[in-house]
């Protein structure tokens, strides 16, 4: 090997060493940001929470630095999220049904499914706020006020993608044998739907969960549709607080004693929003012991 | 099943087998039909979208010509002046800003984490970044009014911008950085992966070093895909709200400088939905902006996803 060409080799392997170099220090810096960004909202956050916050409703005076908590926004969120989880499930069930039993024939029905694949990816992609705006004109068109029932229908539309895509891709992987014999049983497609709904109920936790957690943090999309009430949520009808808002309006504040206070909110919702995201995994994994692959 | 072994029970047979093999037959179709129409109101879910945004702010459009509103920089609705140049401007500046620290930095992750971490490292940093991806935008800001806007106060002193305050186009780009960057790193090491091993092994044979096979083949290979993960991070950093609205100061101008305020589409929307009533076309000018986004972020998706599909990733971050 001559000098040349032992130099040409160094430079090659100098040249992977530098982006391995740079690799992880990129990896180590995502990391380390994400870990500063939950470090900050805890050490800040922690100082501010007590027991008042999690179980008062806001007194007269709490913007003012007063007593209270933000115990109307925790509940409004949970309400919320649950209406709207519970929503989209009810909808994508169907859909994910259609899309994988349904739709296996040839012809349309397939291309419909195409299409409708294709719809759910820009659906999932199109922006909160778009959906808060769009949900907020719904509610005009029928008359509706700013209350739960239309946080709910935009929350809806922002978690019915996420759903229905999470639920599909478990239901894609199951194998063509299962089908095949299904049938070859003399089962109807419907029969066939409750099989697969067996083979995808472990699946079902992890992506209510994730749903769930989109929807309790979302604040693009309650903005104008849900509204923000200092009272306790009453009904279906009536405006209700949520946490993301929450945390918004206290930090709007000019006062630090209240933006103090934003700070205990964001703690609270992002020690929600990573309980259900870890407690999703471990559920999948857990029960997805007995799926047929 | 019938005595004679036929799999369809005939009406000889057993006349109650036979009507209820009929009636699950029926009930199955019944539900297909209705599986079927719940699907294609998803399907109709988009046009819906689209008419409703039209619709609303049909008053403005037609009343004032498109490029005069897309290329206006006054906005004045008191005095019927709608120029969305400035939020246009902001949300371009921001946007950009973000992806220039985001993509290389989501790249190097997504490489490691596909060719050259350990599998344990992997599967134990991969649903970190996923969980962490998850956190709601608002703490997103909030984040950023405690760390980023001072660091950018302190930076913004040794320039020469008339905005000392730290509330600027860097900081709502760097925070949306923040953002993206678990999404083109989950997306791309998903593409990444997808290359056959084949094409590793056949590389690695010829005398490549391990980076030479991500330069020359994985990187080419799977750049369609790459390059769709970027555009789903640019469209989900444009239509970004709260972190962004939180950050960015607010200022309806057009930014010169990284160290300017600036204001940009969603922010607009949200921080003037609630009073729009009162002004002579106000609401039609925010439905504008929202049809304005609803395009640029729908164009964006759909050609990214074009692009996902053919590749055959599983194109699914679980966020």
């Amino acid at each position: 090997m001559s000098a040349n060409e032992r130099s040409r080799l160094r430079q090659r392997y100098r040249e992977g060493r530098l982006m391995y170099f740079l690799m992880r220090v990129a990896l180590a810096l995502i990391v380390g940001i994400l870990g500063l960004i939950v470090g900050v909202i805890a050490w800040r956050g922690a100082r501010e929470l007590n027991w008042e916050m999690l179980t008062q409703p806001p007194t007269a005076g709490y913007y003012l630095g007063g007593g209270g908590g933000i115990c109307n926004a925790i509940l409004g969120s949970w309400w919320l999220a649950v209406g709207a989880t519970f929503t989209a499930f009810l909808l994508s069930l169907p859909l994910v049904l259609f899309l994988n039993v349904y739709a296996r024939r040839n012809g349309f029905i397939n291309r419909l499914a195409v299409v409708t694949r294709l719809s759910l990816d820009i659906l999932w992609g199109i922006p909160s706020i778009v959906y808060g705006i769009f949900g907020f004109a719904l509610m005009l068109a029928v008359g509706l006020r700013a209350s739960l029932l239309g946080g709910i229908i935009a929350l809806t539309l922002v978690e019915l993608p996420i759903l229905a895509r999470s639920l599909d891709e478990v239901l894609r992987l199951a194998p063509e044998e299962l089908y095949t014999g299904t049938l070859a049983l003399g089962a109807t497609p419907l029969e066939y739907a409750q099989v697969l709904l067996r083979q995808a109920a472990p699946s079902v936790p992890t992506a209510l969960l994730l749903a769930f957690g989109r929807g309790i943090g979302d604040a693009a999309a309650v903005l104008f549709t849900a509204g923000y009430t200092d009272r306790l949520p009453g009904g279906l009808l009536e405006p209700v607080a949520s946490l993301p808002l929450a945390v918004f309006f206290q930090l709007a504040t000019p006062f630090p004693a209240t933006q103090a206070r934003a700070y205990a909110a964001a703690l609270v919702l992002t020690i929600i929003v990573l309980t259900t995201g870890v407690l999703g995994r471990a559920l999948s994994a857990r029960l997805s012991r007995y799926v047929v692959r | 099943m019938n005595s004679t072994g036929n799999l369809a029970p005939n009406r000889g047979a057993s006349r109650g087998t036979f009507i209820q093999y009929r009636a699950r037959h029926v009930i199955s179709w019944v539900t297909g039909i209705l599986f079927t129409s719940l699907s294609t109101l998803i399907v109709i879910l988009v046009p819906a979208l689209l008419g409703a945004l039209l619709v609303r702010s049909w008053t403005l459009v037609s009343a004032i010509p498109l490029p005069r509103l897309l290329i206006g920089t006054e906005w004045r609705p008191l005095s019927g002046a709608f120029g969305f140049a400035p939020f246009i401007a902001g949300s371009l500046w921001v946007t950009a800003i973000a992806l220039a620290v985001a993509v290389p930095v989501a790249l190097l992750g997504a490489i490691y984490l596909a060719e050259y971490a350990h599998p344990r490292t992997r599967t134990s940093l991969k649903p970190l970044i996923e969980l962490l991806a998850g956190i709601p935008s608002v703490v997103y800001g909030l984040w950023g009014i405690l760390v980023i806007v001072p660091v950018v106060r302190q930076l913004a002193a040794f320039t020469r911008t008339d905005n000392p305050t730290g509330y600027s186009v860097l900081s709502g780009g760097l925070v949306l950085a923040v953002m993206v960057i678990p999404f083109i790193l989950a997306l791309s090491e998903e593409v990444l992966r997808a290359v056959p091993q084949g094409l590793r092994e056949a590389t690695l044979a010829l005398g490549a070093t391990q980076w030479e096979v991500v330069k020359h083949v994985l990187l080419r290979q799977a750049r369609s895909g790459i390059i769709a993960a970027v555009v789903l991070g640019f469209a989900r950093a444009f239509g970004e709200t709260l972190a962004v609205l939180m950050v960015v100061g607010n200022v309806v101008q057009l930014p010169r400088s990284p160290f300017d305020a600036a204001y940009t589409l969603p922010a607009l929307i949200a921080n003037n939905f609630g009073e729009m009533m009162s002004i002579p076309l106000y609401d039609a000018a925010l439905m504008t902006a929202a049809l304005i986004l609803f395009l640029i972020v729908f164009s964006f998706n759909f050609g990214a996803r074009l692009v996902l599909r053919r590749v055959g990733g599983t194109d699914d971050v679980s966020q």
